[in-house]
């Protein structure tokens, strides 16, 4: 198996498609194995996963399209959509909810309002919830693409939407 | 090179640290270290001492526990002890780092304790911490003391001698060892871990496997991250140790791709241990051999079931399978397959250095050893911990945590995640072991230790993980994912006002189907929250079912917040940041709330000093 670490950028269409698809050819022999780690080179580079690089892999891998798209659809990390330019992803575990993130995350609901899993229509910021990233020490955690902000609060999570919104 | 020489010149190298001529900077980049705004300070640090000309050495190390003080540095002078500087940012470090190596002025009142044999009038040391005392740390023995990044400091602190030990013992003599020693899984079954690796040992099969669950799902539980970003190193030794002991020459790191920092710690760990002969063919110079890889689960609570593990290893949806057969018979693709635990794992290396009786010197009968926790939620100092078993859980909220903050009550300890229970605050005299923790109705599980005050509700905690595992439930039998639904559906309602007195009875019904009728782990524990809530809290059901109030203030229909006239003082904070100026006065004198116009944004409730907003 060959790891994989493209630059993490939620940024869509940097890398084009076509790139991608000539890369992973290289890079994975195609086992039904590597499955999980292909999927997750696609979305690193892409931020999603297209349906026609879906079923660009189940070519390579010869898998049925059902268990590629099944895979795809079963683990949380994965979306089928394309994200925005900050992807929000506010914590839900157990100490984060303790302290709070149930008001922050409806707080950024009606800022953007965006539901959990959708895009602002300006394509600007994408909502996520998580189940906990480990940080529950610094509770509640926020997380604006890979940068961690611990200790926030509610008024803390707005101005920081509303100062990437202005700049 | 062999071992002998790697190991004395990484002596030789942590030596020179030690009695390095300049100082030395140490500054926790943990994933919670940079949480809390760990790499501006480091950078403060670093220009700091070019703007006083003064030369340095800086290093990073993981956490050292103290999570609640980040960002935390450490600065030591030759000849004098480290001295921990906690909660810093730029500028309060650039003002500590001038006055202490510029002015030689330590600004005492900032520093939180000395390390190292040195010691400082006026400033506590780190072992005499109330945090720190009670604690003994084996599995954290060198987090936030070595830099993660370099194998020497592993091997000098005594890195790989538990694996030489073994690698020159039988087989079977270190599975002696491990069962000798008393320890058991730390993944949350608590199963004894050398018999495991007996039962995987006696497989017949040449080909095995085994695999380090890191996927740490549990919401709430950051011990094996933790781990894996300050002392890779142990856990690796541990598979190392395991997969002599069974024979078998592949393991697997399943870890959670939410932890980057813990992965990329690990494949320069892998990288360092091929370089020096630690991997591959020969392994110290003996007839073993052994190859590692890592995958990244794909964000799947479920994943953390060890057959759903490896269905999702071999590239599927991760789907729980019945057992028997047991994983060390029919495990991953087919062969007997080994899975422990981060933590267990980094126990190994110990035990095989110091012995199975040191080990099990500490702990209780039946439950050997130290455990680590993630201490979180409603207590001042929140962090990682590692404890002897059988530590009461009181001394573990109030000594170790300081208790809860803002002179709130304490009302609950939540242990074990989904697959546990909340423990009422008059349990406090339990003693934090494995049996005891299931008589009280909850578990072990990983060590998510998630304190509770009195603002939260017991019957919206229950909803909070029914939630979780309802979604996190895989699907694949009916008793866990509809059962979860209904429990669901029935805590929201009595969430919204609309409980009818039966539903508890028909909660406990459900319950009892769930448990029994559920495949796997998540399904049958998944009923353990809102049993014991049941169990403890009840009358807060009652209370909402019965009088539609939630007396914590969570559930909004079932609250409304009102402004106590002899405690307001008038002074305006809540009127002013009320979003929908539902709050009227006029100033310095009592106000109050327009109920038909509050949204119950809780805003005035944390904004009032004087506890003047009352929950009705
Ligand atoms: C739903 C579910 C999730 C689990 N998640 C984890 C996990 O995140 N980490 C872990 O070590 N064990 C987890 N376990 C327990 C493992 O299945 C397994 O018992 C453990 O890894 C064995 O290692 P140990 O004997 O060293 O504890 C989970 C179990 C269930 C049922
Ligand atoms: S108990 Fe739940 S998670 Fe486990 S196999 Fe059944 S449906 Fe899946
Ligand atoms: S903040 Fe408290 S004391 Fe001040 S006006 Fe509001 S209720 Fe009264
Ligand atoms: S709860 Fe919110 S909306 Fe209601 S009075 Fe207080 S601040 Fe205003
Ligand atoms: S509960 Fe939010 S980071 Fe763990």
């Amino acid at each position: 198996m060959h790891l994989v670490h493209f630059e993490q950028s939620p940024l869509q269409g940097r890398l084009d498609p076509e790139a991608l698809l000539a890369e992973m050819q290289v890079r994975f022999e195609g086992r039904a194995d590597e499955l999980i780690p292909m999927l997750q080179c696609v979305q690193k580079a892409l931020g999603f996963l297209p349906e026609q690089i879906l079923l660009e892999i189940a070519r390579l891998t010869r898998l049925p399209a059902a268990r590629v798209f099944g895979t795809a659809t079963f683990y949380s990390q994965f979306r089928l959509q394309p994200v925005g330019k900050y992807i929000i992803r506010v914590c839900r575990g157990t100490a984060c909810h303790v302290k709070g993130s149930g008001r922050i995350l409806d707080d950024i609901q009606g800022y953007l309002q965006v539901a959990p899993g959708r895009t602002t229509q300006d394509g600007l910021f994408t909502l996520e919830t998580v189940a906990c990233f480990g940080s529950c020490a610094l509770a509640p955690i926020l997380v604006i693409n890979e940068r961690v902000y611990g200790s926030t609060n509610r008024s803390k999570a707005l101005r920081l939407l509303s100062d990437m919104r202005g700049g | 090179m062999d071992f002998k020489t790697l190991k004395s010149e990484a002596e030789r190298e942590w030596k020179a640290l030690q009695n390095l001529q300049q100082p030395l900077i140490q500054i926790g980049l943990g994933t919670c270290g940079k949480a809390a705004g760990a790499e501006e300070v480091y950078c403060a640090a670093q220009k700091t001492l070019q703007q006083i000309g003064q030369p340095g050495r800086f290093m990073e190390v993981g956490c050292i526990g103290m999570c609640y003080l980040e960002p935390l540095l450490a600065v030591r002078k030759p000849h004098g002890p480290f001295v921990y500087f906690g909660k810093l940012d730029a500028e309060k470090t650039e003002k500590i780092l001038v006055s202490f190596l510029r002015d030689d002025d330590l600004l005492k009142e900032w520093a939180v304790c000395t390390l190292g044999e040195e010691t400082i009038d006026g400033i506590p040391r780190f072992e005499e911490l109330p945090m720190i005392k009670p604690q003994i740390r084996i599995a954290l023995r060198n987090c936030g003391l070595i830099d993660p990044e370099d194998i020497k400091h592993y091997i000098a602190r005594g890195g790989y001698e538990g694996l030489r030990k073994a690698l020159g013992m039988h087989p079977e003599e270190v599975i002696r060892e491990i069962k000798a020693s008393g320890l058991r899984g730390r993944g949350g079954a608590g199963f004894p871990t050398g018999l495991k690796w007996e039962l995987a040992g006696k497989a017949p099969d040449p080909t095995k496997y085994i695999i380090c669950n890191a996927d740490e799902g549990d919401p709430g539980a950051f011990m094996d991250r933790s781990l894996l970003e300050g002392d890779p190193h142990s856990v690796l030794e541990g598979m190392l140790i395991g997969a002599y002991a069974i024979g078998c020459q592949e393991g697997y790191i399943y870890i959670r791709a939410e932890y980057p920092l813990a992965i990329k710690r690990l494949e320069t760990a892998i990288k360092q241990m091929n370089q020096y002969g630690l991997l591959g063919q020969n392994i110290l110079g003996r007839p073993f051999r052994f190859q590692l890889r890592i995958k990244e689960g794909a964000g799947a609570f479920v994943c953390g079931e060890e057959t759903a593990l490896m269905a999702s290893i071999e590239g599927g949806r991760g789907m729980p399978r019945p057992r028997p057969p047991f994983p060390a018979i029919q495990g991953l693709w087919g062969k007997p397959t080994n899975i422990n635990n981060v933590e267990t794992l980094a126990n190994i290396p110990a035990i095989l250095t110091q012995g199975a009786s040191w080990f099990a010197g500490f702990g209780t009968e039946k439950s050997k050893g130290t455990k680590t926790f993630s201490l979180a939620g409603k207590v001042k100092r929140t962090g990682l911990i590692e404890v002897p078993l059988g530590i009461r859980l009181g001394e573990i909220i109030n000594q170790i945590g300081g208790g809860v903050p803002k002179g709130k009550k304490l009302k609950a300890v939540q242990t074990g995640g989904p697959s546990g229970g909340c423990i009422p605050f008059d349990l406090l005299d339990l003693p934090v072991d494995y049996e005891s923790l299931t008589a009280a109705g909850s578990i072990m599980g990983s060590g998510g230790l998630v304190v509770m005050d009195e603002d939260t509700c017991m019957v919206d905690i229950p909803r909070y993980f029914l939630t979780f595992t309802s979604e996190e439930s895989c699907g694949k039998c009916l008793p866990c994912r509809l059962g979860t639904r209904q429990m669901l559906d029935i805590l929201n309602d009595i969430c919204a006002g609309q409980g009818y007195p039966e539903d508890i009875a028909l909660l406990e019904n459900i319950n009892e189907t769930v448990q029994k009728g559920a495949l796997c782990g998540l399904g049958q524990t998944a009923p353990n929250p809102v049993r014991t809530t049941l169990r403890y809290f009840r009358p807060e059901y009652e209370a909402h079912i019965v009088n539609k109030k939630c007396p914590a203030g969570i559930c909004k229909p079932l609250f409304h917040y009102a402004i106590d006239v002899e405690k307001c003082n008038g002074c305006g904070v809540c009127a002013r940041k009320c979003p929908v100026r539902a709050v009227r006065g006029d100033k310095k004198k009592p106000h109050s709330i327009e109920q038909d116009q509050c949204t119950k944004c809780a805003t005035c409730y944390e904004v009032c000093k004087f506890q003047a907003v009352l929950v009705c």
